[in-house]
């Protein structure tokens, strides 16, 4: 038995504790506003006790199942902040809706707090617990909206396949445990370089699964569309920003911390579930006329992107894999925050033609939204170029020319899709259905910012590249 | 004591014998006050509502329990044509058998006690848990409404308070730090002011009204409620059958009066440091805490049924978990001996 | 054969017997009786293997709460059984494979010989499984403890935002107000100077 230190997680039961306040605090004053602002001081306050506690290098804690690391802390960082700003979006799309209740940010927070643990686990234990904390928050956040049809069947496609999914890692899982006598991670791994055998990848194959499944790569990608187009599109504009983070963190603890030894066993698999991504989500969003179902199918095609980076094994792709997955958070907090924004009491402004003639009648939003799906597209000099460009250096630097090449051309093939948005601003006549945006200041400010965050890391994304590759680099024995 | 004779003539059949013959030893006096405390409620409640009570059987009527079993043993069983017949007869045995399992690990004085196992605070719990199946079997398999009804409002009300009660336990299990019934005991040693009741008030008070519920006594006899739905979960039972849920019932009080008594109320040991301690105790109190029982019953009224939700979920569950977090604090601190 | 062996043979036999009436028994309640039945066996079964608090819990959860709830919501049901048996006798071959298939793979998992697996030795008899049990949770498991019971209390949260429905014109007292209430507020004395009655006396005229 070792003393307990409790330093390393402090952000996380600083989250903890103020969720549960946020539950009683709208137990007792009913106004929900109070929940909003609280809810983001905590995540701020986090924010602080993160960045206060950061250090490099490992620090263990709880007998070697939490691990405090400079990746951790930047992902974690990343995702308080994705929170905030999609906590802040919501807020008007909310109240129109009924939705403004403590409880959506209760889950929030809750969601977040399982997302720390993800980022933080080093145990398959907490691993499968911080999944699942941030599984059950967002099944319920989608279902938040009651009498909506369509996001009731959302929620239960989504919990009924995470569930599955669920089952998978947890099969793999065990079948790893059996293999090596431990859950711990830094144990497995040294268990798993004793030898690998047949059993071992049989598991492998099964966590794989579990992983893709919940990253929503192809070929287990069909819930992405279904969900991000069903929930209301203030939890879609959450789900599709923060829990990304998490997903690639416990893609590189499972995958890079635990099962390092097996890499050519995953690079072979990883390799086909990210050209079957790029295909399937590229083609697939051209047909789309549902601008959350086309960034949906998006979202596929990034994540086929993401993995590339991991496959790469190397630094250099693991800093990519994470550059690319915190700027793609980035941008689909701007996509989807725009369709929020726009969308009013009665109304979604989510059908590609609703965007048709915005830079007739608000110029300055089209052009935000102009340079997001530009961004997106991978074009330069926006982000996401520099995002693609350095995971496919990573890729050609490990030899994956082909790889390389696919890659590319289905990008290619996919800035039609995001160019098409563009034109659409710029160069159709308005729809009959007028956009009337709620016109927050503060909102439209910090929209503005996203937008030009885009343009900014696009121009200079030395320091966040090097953060990146700093971090991984200490992170990543 | 002869008992080596006998041990070394029955050899390995021992063993058993010797169980069976404490289990009898505890259970035919329990069945006795059993028979008494009828006896009893009935006079006390007459006292209290000023009328005699029964008197005529025997002198000042103390033959009324004995006339009762007889006359309810020589009554025919009916069984309604429509019941879940096997069920039917099975619920009366299911709601007594509980009731006398749990003796068995409840200690009557330091050495008195017929199992001294590890867990017998949690075996208490999981026993006495099980004591609504008898209520629930008999509403549904009498095929009655008003049976039905009954067997609702009981498995929902003792689900609900068990939390409670549990909770309550809790308490005591952190402050002997043992779930042995006798080490509980000997934990709570000193006088009547080291006793649980005291450091850990608010948490007796919910163990002793959150009891009284799940016994479905009044003021929480919603499942029988002979004003709303005749009597509940047992109205189409008679004869021994019927008298098999009655003995249950008051079983079943003196079981959570004792348990009480042991957990918060010291069990055999006496109030005052000198006086010696023994079994003599545990019976003053156990009458002490009925009487209380019988108080009840005759001073308040029915709660209505979403009354005695709120009070089991929204008032006991968060009182003793406030306490706990108080217990659990104090026990950090120096004055941690207050609440050992 | 030892004592405890034919314990646990009569035990797994009632175990197997219960589990089989919970998939035959005709009516659900019997059911869901019969597997009261079983946890109460697999609890005895527990106890035997010197698992005292597992068993003990097992009781208390799911017999004393879960099926108490179990059986409440399945007496409430009218389930038509021909209905839902229906198909049985097309299905047994998938489902009797993937049971045969099941057990061949327990069978050789729980063979021990993989794993290197010895019968750990029975503990003393002062041993507490439930004090071990204790300790390890909240020392070496405090983390993932106290993880699981943050997700149920998101459960718990999820379930109640997503039923609690508040319906308008929902007539309710609040009992803190009730007991408020003072004599003042609804009952007012007023004093009346005393009056002869009138009224008998003009009919007693009348009369006259």
């Amino acid at each position: 038995m070792t003393p307990l230190n409790l330093t390393p997680a402090l952000p996380e039961i600083f989250v903890l504790a103020l969720a549960c306040v946020v539950l009683l605090v709208e137990a007792f004053s009913k106004k929900p506003e109070w929940s909003y602002t609280l809810t983001q001081l905590t995540l701020v306050g986090a924010g602080a006790i993160t960045l206060l506690t950061a250090e490099a290098g490992k620090v263990y804690a709880f007998n070697g199942m939490f691990v405090d690391d400079l990746m951790g802390d930047v992902l974690k960082l990343v995702s308080y902040a994705a929170a905030i700003v999609a906590v802040a979006y919501s807020r008007a799309y909310l109240s129109e809706r009924a939705m403004f209740r403590g409880e959506y940010f209760v889950l929030v927070l809750f969601a977040v707090l399982g997302m720390m643990v993800m980022i933080s686990a080093s145990h398959f234990l907490t691993l499968y617990l911080g999944l699942e904390l941030l599984s059950l928050s967002l099944y319920t956040l989608v279902a938040l909206q009651r009498d909506s049809m369509v996001a009731s069947e959302a929620a239960m496609k989504y919990f009924v396949l995470g569930a599955l999914a669920s089952g998978f890692l947890l099969y793999g899982m065990s079948i790893l445990y059996g293999m090596t006598g431990s859950l711990e991670l830094t144990k497995v791994v040294a268990a798993v370089e004793q030898g690998s055998s047949s059993l071992l990848a049989f598991g492998l194959v099964f966590v794989v699964a579990g992983l893709a499944f919940k990253l929503g790569v192809a070929p287990f990608h069909m819930w992405v569309p279904d969900i991000y187009h069903g929930a209301p599109s203030a939890v879609t504009l959450f789900i599709g920003s923060a829990p990304k983070l998490a997903a690639f963190a416990i893609v590189m603890r499972l995958l890079v911390d635990g099962l390092h030894p097996a890499v050519g066993d995953w690079q072979q698999m990883l390799a086909i579930m990210a050209v079957l991504s790029l295909m399937i989500g590229n083609l697939a969003a051209i047909m789309q006329s549902n601008l959350k179902r086309m960034l949906a199918y998006s979202t596929i095609a990034h994540m086929g992107f993401l993995l590339l980076g991991v496959l790469a094994d190397s630094y250099a792709g693991y800093s990519a894999a994470m550059f690319y997955v915190i700027t793609y958070a980035l941008m689909s907090l701007g996509a989807f925050g725009m369709v929020v924004y726009l969308s009013r009491a009665g109304f979604e402004a989510e059908n590609l033609d609703d965007f048709k003639g915005l830079n007739a009648r608000h110029p300055w939003l089209a052009a935000v939204m102009a340079m997001v799906m530009l961004s997106l597209a991978g074009l330069p000099p926006f982000v996401g170029f520099y995002a693609k460009l350095t995971v496919l250096q990573a890729l050609v630097g490990a030899g994956w020319l082909w790889l390389a090449v696919i890659a590319v051309i289905f990008s290619l093939i996919g800035a039609f899709y995001y160019l098409r948005v563009v034109k659409l601003m710029y160069f159709d006549a308005p729809h009959a259905n007028d956009l009337a945006p709620s016109g927050e200041a503060d909102v439209r400010a910090l929209l503005s910012l996203n937008g030009l965050g885009v343009l900014v890391l696009g121009l200079v994304p030395q320091p966040l590249l090097a953060l990146c590759a700093y971090a991984i680099q200490t992170s990543i024995q | 004591m002869n008992l080596d004779y006998f041990a070394e003539l029955l050899g390995p059949a021992w063993l058993p014998v010797w169980t069976l013959a404490k289990i009898v030893a505890i259970v035919a006096p329990l069945l006795l006050g059993v028979a008494y405390l009828t006896y009893a409620e009935r006079r006390i409640i007459g006292y209290m509502q000023v009328r005699l009570g029964c008197n005529r059987v025997g002198p000042w009527g103390l033959l009324q329990p004995i006339a009762d079993g007889l006359k309810l043993m020589f009554k025919e069983i009916i069984i309604p044509s429509g019941a879940s017949k096997g069920l039917y007869l099975l619920a009366p045995v299911l709601a007594m058998a509980p009731a006398l399992a749990a003796w068995a690990v409840i200690p009557f004085t330091d050495t008195l006690v017929l199992a001294d196992v590890d867990a017998g605070l949690l075996l208490v719990m999981a026993i006495t848990s099980m004591g609504v199946y008898g209520v629930v079997l008999a509403g549904w398999a009498s095929n009655s409404k008003y049976a039905f009804l009954g067997s609702m409002r009981s498995a929902a009300q003792i689900v609900s308070y068990e939390i409670a009660m549990g909770f309550a336990l809790v308490g005591v299990l952190m402050s002997a730090q043992s779930l042995n019934l006798s080490d509980i005991v000997q934990a709570q040693s000193g006088g009547i002011h080291q006793w649980y009741w005291l450091p850990l008030f608010p948490l007796f008070l919910v163990y002793l009204i959150a009891g009284v519920a799940e016994l479905n006594r009044a003021p929480f006899d919603v499942a029988e409620g002979e004003s709303e739905i005749v009597a509940g979960f047992h109205v189409d039972y008679s004869g021994m059958a019927f008298a098999m849920f009655f003995l249950a019932e008051y079983a079943n009080m003196i079981l959570v009066a004792t348990l009480t008594s042991t957990m918060f109320l010291g069990g055999w040991l006496s109030p005052i440091p000198g006086l010696p301690d023994g079994f003599f105790w545990l019976a003053l109190k156990v009458s002490f805490i009925l009487f209380l029982f019988l108080w009840f019953r005759a001073t308040f009224p029915r709660y209505r049924y979403d009354q005695i939700m709120r009070l089991g979920w929204k008032v006991f569950i968060p009182v003793t978990l406030v306490w706990l977090l108080v217990v659990a604090a104090m026990l950090q601190t120096p004055w941690a001996y207050l609440f050992h | 054969m030892e004592f405890t062996s034919l314990v646990f043979y009569i035990f797994s036999a009632i175990l197997l017997l219960a589990s089989l009436r919970v998939i035959t028994a005709k009516n659900p309640v019997h059911a869901a009786l019969s597997l009261v039945l079983a946890f109460f066996t697999a609890g005895c079964l527990w106890m035997l293997l010197e698992a005292e608090f597992l068993a003990i819990t097992l009781v208390l959860v799911y017999i004393g709460a879960v099926m108490v709830l179990f059986l409440f919501v399945v007496m409430m049901l009218d389930i038509n059984i021909e209905e839902m048996r229906r198909g049985f006798w097309e299905n047994l071959p998938l489902a009797a494979l993937v049971a045969i298939l099941m057990m061949v793979e327990m069978a050789t998992v729980l063979g021990g010989s993989r794993f290197g697996l010895t019968p750990p030795a029975p503990k003393p008899a002062d041993y507490s499984n439930t004090r071990e049990l204790g300790l390890q949770l909240y020392t070496d498991y405090v983390y993932p403890f106290e993880l699981a019971a943050v997700i149920l209390l998101v459960a718990m949260v999820a379930a109640i935002a997503l039923t609690l429905r508040r319906r308008p014109g929902r007539k309710w007292v609040d009992p803190a107000e009730q007991i408020k209430v003072k004599r003042n507020d609804r009952l007012r004395l007023v004093s009346m100077a005393p009056q002869k009655p009138a009224a008998p006396k003009a009919a007693e005229e009348e009369e006259a």
